[in-house]
């Protein structure tokens, strides 16, 4: 296991770094080629101060109709988004991967609070399948591809959460994690969790369509 | 739950379906998917996270709050999210369930909008789904019927050309009872505005005309309406998804105008012919920018009153709401003028929760009043929501700068026993302004 466990954090690890840029950078490629060809449209309309003035609205929990209507909603989307971000930089056991893998020296948070952190993520997830199995409007809607993301997305949180516990096998969770972790990188261009990558881009043009187009705001 | 369980029967609807094949479905999806969307579709079929934010956006999730499959996502769901998934192989009923869906339960007013963290339009998604129904010809009869009549005499209500300039001379003539010298001047070259309007005007509510042709008269403006083809501004086409006949409605529009030389073409308080300029025919067309421009009534009127051009010497006394059109307030920003307009023409407005560019939507527009009588229902029970709001602001008249939003509205109000009652724009000025030149 611990060979595997080098590999996975070594040759691995580099892998699904590249094929999760290289994959983001083709799905970006492709879509900004395809409405070039199809939509001048969206080209004539794209205006970067109503893209901004967009994202950052949307950005803001409870900054608009959406979020404002579906409270809970904001603040799973908020606390999950932000501590997954948190913990991918600065999680303490990462900094050995920033310093090992890529040479880059970085601050790591405290462990109590990274701790928290996962527990908030764990929770969130949680609170996501409860929706997609009890919220019909959410349930109606849900695809097995939805489910597979969720859980997807889930491993690496849980299974850092069960290593730190040490509860179980802890280099089997702690591999478990890595790998978890590499699949949801190399998903991210190419599944549901691709909306990391297209969102700013979606955000982006219903801002400039409502701003430019519409003249009223797209919150 | 979902379409399949509440079909409602429909001529054309059945009759194209019966003439399907799996060939012809999978051509037309693949016209639509891969020869005609692009970027936005499939960036938006992989980014809708199924999360059901918008659920509470669309007045037909309000109005039916335990059917999910009523919510924009769920619309999406069983119509293009599907057709993606089974890559166009789905069977002739369902095409009719997502014709149903297309055209009768989603007025394309965005609202949904403002609901989606991700930014997904499921009124463009519902446009396309149109798209690909009108491809197969599973239209809804009488909408049908109204895009086949601008194909054949470039209007939406078979009306035919001496029968325009006839009920344009008869308005000219009711009129001249009240104005003694006013004229509706036809085909007057280089004239200051042209004025053009939706087709169930001459057909069916001529008395706009007569009103618009007294308030041009009584500011003393130059103005033409023009006799020829391109008079009818409205869109049925843009609605059925036939976008060839929609940009050539579109460019005998303008043509007409620049034919004419005008400098402006104003339109009647509609609110769907207005989208079809400046969001949906002119991307056709390829337009960014009018050929000719154009102007809605509510900035129109704004500038009469604004300028003393048309003066109320007593406002209208009572209470009155205002309905904001989806395709004048969500779609071009008029909100603002809009209730400039009202409070220039009445004492007490009372303003309706939500509002402004978050409107519910009458849930007539979008084409879905104009698929006729089968659908009415549909549309009714899927806007308690509206209903509600309107009687929550307790007040009798209702000022609604749009004529499908006029339909739909009516119809609640009749439906829901709210006892109110709607007004244009035009019938408040016309009733409250002073007429110097009448006799
Ligand atoms: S359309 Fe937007 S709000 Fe609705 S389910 Fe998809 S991502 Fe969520
Ligand atoms: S009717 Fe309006 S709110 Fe409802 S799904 Fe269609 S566009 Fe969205």
């Amino acid at each position: 296991m611990q060979t595997l466990y080098n590999f996975a954090t070594g040759p691995l690890l580099w892998a699904s770094f590249a094929i999760f840029l290289a994959g983001s950078v083709w799905r970006i490629y492709s879509m900004i080629a395809l409405a070039r060809k199809k939509e001048m449209s969206v080209y004539a309309y794209m205006s970067w101060g109503f893209s901004f003035r967009s994202i950052f609205r949307w950005l803001t929990p409870f900054g608009t109709l959406g979020w404002k209507a579906n409270p809970a909603m904001t603040v799973g989307t908020f606390a999950f988004h932000l501590c997954l971000l948190l913990l991918l930089l600065f999680a303490p056991g990462h900094a050995e991967m920033w310093d090992y893998n890529f040479g880059l020296a970085i601050w790591s948070l405290p462990e109590w609070l990274a701790d928290t952190l996962t527990v908030v993520v764990i929770a969130c997830c949680a609170f996501f399948a409860f929706r997609r199995l009890r919220v019909p409007a959410v349930r109606y809607v849900t695809t097995t591809h939805d489910w597979a993301v969720l859980l997807l997305v889930f491993l690496p949180f849980i299974s850092a959460f069960l290593a730190k516990m040490q509860l179980g096998n802890t280099l089997f969770m702690t591999l478990l994690h890595v790998l978890s972790a590499e699949a949801v990188l190399i998903a991210i261009p190419f599944t549901r969790l691709s909306h990391a990558i297209f969102s700013p881009f979606t955000r982006a043009y219903m801002g400039s369509e409502f701003g430019g187009v519409r003249h009223c705001p797209d919150w | 739950m979902g379409i399949a369980d509440r079909r409602i029967e429909d001529g054309n609807l059945m009759q194209a379906v019966a003439k399907l094949t799996p060939e012809k479905i999978k051509a037309a999806y693949e016209l639509v998917t891969k020869g005609e969307a692009g970027a936005r579709l499939s960036t938006y079929y992989q980014s809708c996270m199924r999360c059901g934010m918008c659920a509470q956006a669309c007045h037909f999730s309000i109005s039916h709050p335990d059917d999910p499959s009523y919510t924009p996502v769920g619309k999406m769901d069983q119509t293009m999210w599907k057709l993606i998934r089974q890559k166009g192989e789905v069977t002739p009923d369902e095409v009719y369930g997502m014709a149903q869906i297309a055209y009768t339960e989603c007025n394309m007013c965005k609202r949904c909008v403002h609901y989606c963290p991700v930014g997904i339009d499921t009124g463009f998604i519902t446009s396309l789904v149109r798209r690909f129904c009108y491809r197969l010809g599973v239209v809804p009869t009488y909408i049908l019927d109204t895009a086949h009549s601008h194909s054949a005499v470039m209007n939406q209500m078979w009306v035919k050309q001496d029968e325009w300039i006839d009920s344009l001379i008869w308005q000219e003539d009711e009129a001249r009872g009240e104005f003694p010298n006013l004229r509706v001047p036809l085909e007057k070259e280089g004239a200051e505005i042209l004025y053009s309007v939706i087709a169930p005007e001459p057909k069916f509510r001529t008395q706009l005309i007569y009103q618009a042709a007294a308030i041009m008269h009584e500011a003393g403006l130059d103005w033409t309406m023009p006799a020829l083809p391109g008079w009818d501004n409205s869109d049925m086409c843009m609605f059925v998804g036939d976008s060839e006949m929609m940009g050539r409605l579109k460019r005998c529009h303008y043509e007409m105008a620049q034919r004419l030389k005008v400098k402006r073409i104003v339109m009647g308080e509609c609110g769907h012919a207005f989208r079809s300029v400046y969001d949906t025919g002119n991307r056709w067309l390829g337009f960014k920018d009018w050929p000719v421009p154009v102007v809605h009534s509510v900035e129109f009127f704004w500038e009469l009153l604004t300028t003393g051009k048309i003066k109320i010497p007593k406002k209208f006394d009572k209470p009155v709401t205002i309905h904001d059109p989806c395709n004048i307030t969500r779609g071009y920003g008029l909100m603002d003028k809009l209730r400039e307009v009202v409070h220039m023409l009445c004492d007490k407005v009372v303003e309706m929760s939500p509002n402004r560019e978050h409107t519910i939507c009458c849930c007539a527009g979008g084409g879905i009043i104009n698929c006729g009588p089968p659908f009415k229902s549909v549309r009714v029970a899927g806007n308690k929501a509206k209903a509600d709001q309107l009687a929550a602001t307790g007040v009798e008249y209702l000022v609604a700068p749009c004529h499908n939003c006029h339909g739909g509205l009516e119809d609640i109000i009749g439906h829901y026993k709210l006892g109110m009652h709607t007004k244009f724009l035009g019938d408040l000025i016309y009733q409250l302004m002073e007429k110097t030149r009448a006799e």
